[in-house]
């Protein structure tokens, strides 16, 4: 057998270049979009605005509009795509998307059980944010009720039913919802906006998320030796349940926080993962960052259109999903075999 | 090292096999041969504490198996499974890699101990060169080869073998073989022990190894393969007639007689034509 040519290059060998060169442009589209919008600003201006001179107006823009927006952009992209990498790798499956055990479906009903309820936004925020929780939180425990020798498999095919449960639930509301006052909202909400977040409505989200990534870079090489399978990975000493258990807990509190604040954002945390590993690799070490920079980077080009094509906002998730769709079928297309 | 005593083996109620015994100490290779569904498999998964046995014991250094975590049971035995496409395009040196998990705190990255372990492996195994390629690219033999040196940067003095050379061509099977005698051999000082299943036993006699016979979950025969495998023993467990001949250079194969096997069939097809 040929033992290949010897080279010390690694595959990955520029992946802190590369990751370096992401998070560079993440901070100059991030500038770029707080200087676009209706109310135009020169990059000179926007400085000035940010470092608390010149024009009142202009600071009054930039610091309570744009940055607001640009900043809930950036979390809610950064955090759907470092949970779909770490579902991919647990799922050991790259079609796997952050709503695979239905955080997103649960979100849903949460939240739309809050607007039908006429609750207030904060606490419209909190009832998705549980309802994703508790959605999660019941497909592990039926999952852990079914004999099945398939751990992994059960828990999907659960996910898939929980998931199907609380669509029937929510379409039940959208019917009994108030056609005119509550049914517009409902829609905007599943579609996914950011039309109308404060500084508040982020501060929520954003600890939720900085806590759920810790675990998940701390359990960075586990994660790593999951994506082998339940049966390997306790081969090699890995108590799998219970570091599965964990990586789950972890990447649903993301999802389902960013979920409260944004709605439902599809097909972010399906492609930026497969984009990440393309250019560094499948080590969730370096996948993670790679993940979250381009997802946060990704997500705030779809808002600043969102915001900025049309006289009305655009849905994200009909961005996503305009953009997201044929970019999928160009991977696949492009893919070498099987997933890479 | 590692001792199994009446055990019996099987999933929730389903029973496949019983009344196994074996012992493996350092130096040994142990070789489970038997047909189809024999067992082999499920045995493994026993004997890995992957899978509770429905009774008898598995004692893994002295302690049951079932009283030690994922990561002490890791420490003395290792597992090779069949050579696989991985669902990510993971360079071979990370896979090997991977077998240093055991050793690493819960939160632990490998470091370079552990990356000079991992190459010394794949070193060890001639495929030094092959670390920065992509294993989902790899041929079958040399991916079943990283997995070798998976199991050997574990370094756990056990290494459980499921049916190394299957898939793999005549050159590339009789190349895995090589490392697991040389690894033994080369081994034995610090107490390695092999135990692999196949469905070739003329690798049983070209290993030299202890043999465990099973059909139908019940061991046949056990002992060394040149007095265990013998024309009766093999015909009865596989169910066709095998002499087992000497070649000039002294090494014993097994032939299976196809003769007598293909002629009643086609006699009897004519007939049910005619």
């Amino acid at each position: 057998m040929d033992a290949g040519k010897i080279t010390d290059v690694s595959l990955h060998r520029p992946a802190i270049t590369l990751t370096g060169g992401l998070a560079l442009c993440l901070a100059v589209l991030a500038f770029g979009a707080v200087m676009i919008g209706p109310y135009g600003l020169t990059p000179t201006q926007t400085l000035a605005a940010l470092s608390g001179r010149g024009d009142p107006q202009a600071q009054i823009v930039v610091w309570n509009i744009r940055l607001p927006r640009v900043a809930a952009a950036l979390l809610v992209g950064a955090a759907l795509a470092a949970a779909g990498a770490s579902y991919q790798a647990l799922f050991r499956n790259p079609l796997v998307s952050p709503d695979i055990l239905g955080v997103s479906a649960g979100a849903g009903l949460g939240a739309v059980a809050g607007i039908f309820l006429s609750l207030p936004v904060a606490a419209i925020q909190a009832t998705a944010f549980a309802g994703g929780m508790v959605a999660v939180g019941f497909v592990t425990l039926v999952a852990a009720l079914v004999q099945n020798t398939d751990r992994t498999l059960t828990l999907v095919l659960i996910g898939v039913v929980i998931g199907a449960l609380a669509g029937a639930a929510t379409s039940l509301l959208k019917v009994t919802a108030d056609p005119y006052d509550q049914l517009p909202a409902i829609t905007f909400w599943l579609l996914g906006s950011l039309a109308a977040t404060t500084t508040e409505d982020i501060l929520p989200a954003l600890p939720m998320v900085l806590i759920g990534l810790v675990p998940l870079a701390l359990l960075r090489w586990r994660i790593n030796v999951l994506s082998l399978g339940d049966e390997e990975a306790r081969a090699l000493g890995i108590e799998v349940a219970r570091t599965r258990f964990l990586v789950i807990a972890s990447a649903t509190m993301i999802t389902a926080s960013v979920t409260a604040l944004a709605g439902v954002v599809g097909w972010v945390g399906l492609v930026i993962p497969h984009i990440a590993r393309m250019l560094v690799g499948p080590g969730f070490g370096r996948l993670l960052p790679a993940s979250i920079l381009i997802g946060a980077s990704y997500l705030l080009i779809v808002d600043t259109l969102a915001r900025t094509i049309a006289q009305v906002e655009v849905p994200l998730g009909i961005l996503t999903a305009v953009i997201g769709a044929p970019f999928f079928v160009w991977l696949l297309a492009r893919g070498r075999h099987g997933w890479s | 090292m590692l001792k199994a005593q009446s055990l019996s083996i099987g999933y929730g109620k389903t029973r496949i096999g019983s009344g196994l015994e074996l012992t493996v100490q350092s130096g040994d290779i142990l070789c489970l041969l038997g047909p189809n569904g024999c067992g082999k498999t499920t045995l493994f998964r026993t004997l890995l504490g992957l899978l509770p046995a429905l009774s008898g014991t598995v004692m893994l250094g002295g302690k049951p198996i079932t009283a030690q975590t994922r990561a002490e049971i890791a420490h003395q035995v290792a597992y090779v499974p069949q050579a696989h496409a991985p669902p990510f395009p993971f360079e071979a040196l990370e896979v090997v890699l991977m077998g240093r998990t055991a050793r690493l705190g819960l939160f632990g990255q490998p470091g370079r101990n552990d990356r000079a372990i991992a190459r010394n492996a794949m070193d060890r195994l001639g495929i030094g060169g092959l670390a920065h390629r992509d294993y989902s690219r790899l041929s079958g033999g040399q991916r079943q080869l990283v997995l070798i040196a998976r199991a050997l940067a574990q370094e756990a003095p056990l290494i459980v073998m499921d049916e190394p050379t299957a898939s793999l061509d005549f050159g590339n099977q009789a190349q895995v073989l090589a490392q697991i005698a040389g690894l033994v051999q080369d081994v034995a000082t610090r107490g390695c022990a092999v135990i692999l299943s196949t469905h070739n036993p003329d690798q049983a006699f070209a290993l030299n190894a202890q043999v465990l016979l099973m059909k139908d979950g019940v061991r046949q025969a056990q002992g060394s393969a040149h007095e265990v495998l013998t024309d009766a023993s093999l015909s009865n467990v596989y169910g066709i007639p095998v002499s087992v001949e000497t070649t000039s250079s002294g090494r014993k194969v097994c032939l299976p007689s196809l003769a007598c096997q293909s002629a009643p069939t086609i006699t009897s097809d004519a007939l049910t034509i005619a």
